[in-house]
């Protein structure tokens, strides 16, 4: 077993490696190529930046490739993004024209290795339309959609469906995101890395130090929402449910941290729209943090009582099951795959409302010998069903299921 | 091959240790009240059925299992009617000899309920029902068994998809709806029979599948140390 594969066989166990290894026999040597639109700042980059080295280490030939655009390309994935999960955006024939045009210069620069590919995984709507210009593919696509479909706009939907159907399989995390195509359609919920610097665990002094840069008070209740700067992730509704629960917890301190991704042009607005609704409370931090802040984000996950993500639109909400890794109970917005990890009274709480979450931060602060029990349930609950390895095995599953057709059951020799 | 040498009965089959990993598949099926979760049931693929009674053991899930079978945690969380829910949750796949008599007592209990209860032919559920299929991917580990004994030492040390495969899929695999570790047993006439009768006893529905593996280790470690003393 390789150094990685110890590594991960030490938090998950080495039948899970070993299980890993023999599926991946009957695909060695097959090359496999994840595409999307940042290498950096995330979940889908820091899901492949794991991913990749460990099928690598498995024998499939696998590789990662960045499509690139300029801010007009990311206007208009901003704009699939945001209509994906709902909102009514027309979005104008220039831009998708140009969406197009990128898309094609992308493939000019890719296609030798995506015809090649025996394997290629398209994340997200940005990189969608590269099937289109690879007329001579040799090998499966698949669609990997990491948003909440469940309701998307149908302008958008109809416009990105023209590409997604020609697929030969598309990904979708939740069973209750999934659209209608007319090729297999596989549920997969995405993972965490229990060993990248988000998630693996940190000697006391580091945290210290974080405790002391942020300006933290180590004997004050700490509340955190971990996530870019979203208007889907509520950050304003955070605030609010900070400021209703601080008239009974005056010591409170929140802090709202954002990581910054070079696919996001509308950071800046929202956060200038948060900033003004903090004022000037000492007692709230807005952190910007540059994509490669983990260390920095683990520590403020795991200085935290309670990690919030109050989210009314939500793909799956890895930063969830960070929190949950760590043991922090959370209380998160009632929508998308936040519904699959948070349940109340066990691993957190599902709320609706600022005022919800002002309630569930009072009754968390005031018991901490719940907050303790349902720490340690999180933690088995992310180890059994939500680390890498599980999704790296559904992927490989996948592609042995691509290869036999439509059969339900597969028996390899 | 890792091959563990039979020590006791040269004519009882070895084990074939395999392995198998699961993948859910959406049908595009959706249920937002109980007459389409009737009518979906009554044509649903029996793949699915056999997902939303069994395969759910090995993939993803937070909840704690307070209902046997997804069907009957729909009953109760999305259509809030408890009555169906226990009625689908003494639902035992096993005790079927097929999956369409499975799906007809699924319909008889479903169509009772509509017959009892106006509210329930137009209430809509809180959350609708997908049903999902999955497709398993069986794979030879290449480890052979001969000797029970052996077998006591071996299952602590099987993943727990193995464990699925040999002691639950393996029951709609086989007719008598029998685990693979008892089916292999009787290969050595009577010796076994109280370990196979202990292995019947492990209700594989409120356990994950690392507490089954656990239970079962524990049935054959002691059924061993017995035999010694």
């Amino acid at each position: 077993m390789t150094t990685m594969l110890e590594a991960y066989a030490a938090v998950t166990g080495e039948d899970v490696i070993r299980h890993l290894q023999q599926l991946a026999e009957p695909l060695k040597g097959k090359s496999v190529v994840h595409v999307n639109s940042t290498r950096i700042g995330g979940g889908v980059a820091e899901i492949l930046e794991k991913l990749v080295p460990l099928a690598r280490e498995l024998g499939l030939d696998t590789r990662w490739e960045v499509i690139t655009g300029d801010s007009e390309f990311y206007q208009c994935t901003k704009s699939f993004h945001n209509s994906i999960q709902g909102d009514r955006i027309a979005i104008p024939e220039t831009l998708l024209n140009h969406f197009l045009e990128v898309n094609e210069q992308n493939a000019n620069h890719l296609r030798n290795v995506l015809e090649k590919a025996d394997f290629v995984f398209i994340h997200d709507p940005q990189p969608v339309a590269l099937l289109k210009y690879c007329s001579k593919r040799k090998g499966k696509w698949i669609w990997r959609c990491h948003i909440d479909a469940s309701h998307p706009y149908r302008g958008t939907w109809r416009f990105l469906d023209r590409y997604i159907r020609d697929y030969d399989a598309s990904i979708f995390s939740l069973s209750q995101f999934v659209q209608l195509l007319p090729h297999p359609v596989y549920i997969i919920p995405p993972s965490i890395d229990p060993l990248s610097d988000k998630n693996v665990d940190l000697p006391q002094d580091e945290l210290e130090a974080v405790r002391a840069r942020f300006g933290l008070d180590p004997e004050a209740p700490l509340i955190t929402q971990i996530s870019r700067f979203d208007r889907f992730k509520d950050p304003i509704g955070v605030i609010k449910a900070y400021k209703l629960a601080k008239q009974y917890i005056p010591n409170l301190q929140l802090v709202l941290a954002g990581g910054t991704a070079t696919d996001d042009p509308e950071g800046e607005v929202v956060f200038n729209e948060v900033a003004a609704a903090a004022g000037d409370d000492p007692n709230i931090k807005l952190l910007q943090l540059p994509p490669d802040a983990h260390r920095t984000i683990n520590a403020l996950q795991r200085l935290s009582d309670i990690v919030l993500q109050k989210s009314t639109k939500e793909g799956f909400g890895l930063t969830v099951t960070e929190a949950l890794w760590k043991g922090k109970p959370v209380i998160g917005g009632d929508t998308g795959g936040i519904r699959l990890q948070v349940i109340n009274f066990h691993t957190g709480f599902l709320v609706n409302t600022p005022e919800g979450a002002a309630l569930r931060i009072r009754y968390l602060i005031n018991q901490k010998q719940k907050m303790q029990e349902m720490g340690v349930k999180s933690k088995e609950f992310v180890r059994e069903n939500f680390l890498l390895t599980r999704q790296l095995r559904e992927h490989l599953t996948l592609m042995v299921s691509l290869q036999h057709g439509a059969v339900d059951r597969i028996e390899l020799s | 091959m890792n091959t563990i040498q039979n020590k006791q009965d040269p004519k009882a089959q070895s084990f074939a240790l395999k392995d198998c990993a699961l993948i859910a598949i959406s049908t595009h099926r959706r249920a937002k009240t109980l007459k389409e979760f009737r009518d979906h049931i009554s044509s649903l693929d029996p793949d699915s059925l056999y997902y939303h009674f069994w395969a759910n053991l090995l993939l993803p899930h937070f909840e704690e299992r307070e209902y046997i079978n997804d069907f009957a945690g729909w009953a109760r969380h999305g259509l809030a009617d408890t009555k169906l829910a226990e009625q689908l949750a003494v639902l035992d796949p096993t005790s079927f000899d097929d999956m369409e008599e499975l799906r007809y007592h699924l319909l008889e209990y479903i169509d009772d309920r509509l017959e009892e209860s106006e509210y329930l032919q137009w209430a809509r559920a809180s959350k609708q029902f997908e049903f999902t299929r999955s497709q398993i991917v069986v794979f030879d580990t290449h480890t052979r068994i001969s000797d029970p004994h052996d077998m006591a030492d071996l299952i602590p040390r099987m993943s727990a998809s193995s464990i699925f495969y040999h002691f639950i899929d393996a029951r709609r695999r086989a007719p008598d709806n029998m685990d693979d570790f008892s089916r292999w047993l009787t290969f050595f006439g009577e010796s076994h029979q109280h370990l196979i009768g202990q292995l019947k006893c492990i209700d594989p529905y409120f356990s994950n599948l690392v507490e089954i593996r656990q239970q079962v280790a524990a049935a054959f470690q002691h059924h061993f140390a017995e035999q010694v003393s």
